[in-house]
């Protein structure tokens, strides 16, 4: 547990990174390591958090040019390695763009850009990202975003829901996601990708502490 | 080697939503254009290209649509191709 150390990824055009890191090393006492994405050397990270923000300045798509970096293209040993990765915000977007996810991110319906607390019903902890969740119960997180309408066709979604590979659903879908879906794992569980940001609530003094679970499970094995 | 100037057209799929779209065409109807029945904004993207003939052209082209243009779980793409 001593030297579990947590990679968080830059792109240029990341916002969240520091506070992931923050989170991490100030809320939980986890080492994080910040990993540029021209590096493709993960063996000194036991998971990998792929942060918020706007990488490559979501030009062509939001994480289409961050899906080509040298670091996406070592993550996929790392995924089956078992290794968990945790995809936040622009990090979702860029695990559905490399196909870790299945699905899309797309503009919000309304075509506002959401900040907003917001409401979710765990609707899986495949993985035990959400263990710490009694059943059908509700957390609080912030989300921030203008693409974050996720987006699958009807087999997929088939194979989500029957699959249990919906993590969370929004009580009050504030951006047309299909099936109010607001994160998925993948079959395995050890990845994760969401649109609300966890870091941003590792502390009652900035709202609320419904976070700090999921960042904890990065050190699940 | 022959150059080839390619027009990619990139669009959302007709299942997927275009929110952007129908702001357009809701401020086309206030503009007085008349008779819009649907409004969807895609990409066009303009590419030169070298390559040996058109076939090695079109298969590079066939490439970059698929794994980098479009995002074909959400968009469709075509594109046309003149010889330079």
């Amino acid at each position: 547990m001593d030297n579990f150390t947590v990679g968080v990824v830059v792109f240029p055009g990341s916002n969240c990174d520091r506070d992931v890191s923050w989170a991490l090393e100030g809320c939980l006492d986890i080492r994080t390591k910040y990993l540029w994405h021209e590096s493709s050397d993960l063996s000194d990270v036991d998971a990998i958090v792929l942060p918020g923000g706007f990488s490559y300045g979501d030009y062509l798509r939001c994480g289409a040019i961050a899906r080509f970096s040298p670091l996406i293209n070592a993550l996929d040993e790392f995924v089956k390695s078992g290794k968990r990765v945790l995809g936040i915000c622009n990090g979702f977007q860029i695990l559905t763009e490399s196909g870790f996810l299945p699905g899309a991110l797309v503009a919000n319906k309304n075509l506002n850009f959401i900040c907003d607390d917001v409401e979710l019903d765990i609707v899986s902890s495949k993985g035990g990202w959400f263990n710490n969740v009694d059943e059908k119960q509700t957390i609080k997180l912030p989300i921030a975003h203008g693409e974050g309408r996720y987006h699958c066709d009807s087999d997929t979604l088939k194979k989500l829901v029957d699959n249990e590979l919906i993590a969370l659903r929004y009580k009050n879908n504030p951006n047309g996601s299909s099936f109010d879906i607001a994160g998925i794992t993948n079959e395995k569980g050890n990845v994760l990708g969401l649109m609300p940001h966890p870091e941003r609530a590792c502390d009652e003094t900035i709202g609320g502490t419904d976070g700090l679970f999921t960042l904890k499970s990065l050190i699940l094995k | 080697m022959d150059q080839f100037a390619v027009k990619v057209f990139v669009r959302l799929r007709p299942s997927v939503l275009d929110p952007a779209g129908e702001a357009t065409k809701s401020a086309s109807i206030k503009l007085g254009a008349e008779g819009i029945k649907s409004l969807r904004i895609g990409k066009m993207i303009e590419v030169k290209i070298e390559g040996n003939g058109e076939n090695e052209v079109r298969e590079k082209i066939d490439l970059l649509c698929d794994r980098l243009f479009a995002n074909t779980v959400i968009e469709d793409y075509e594109y046309s191709l003149e010889k330079l």
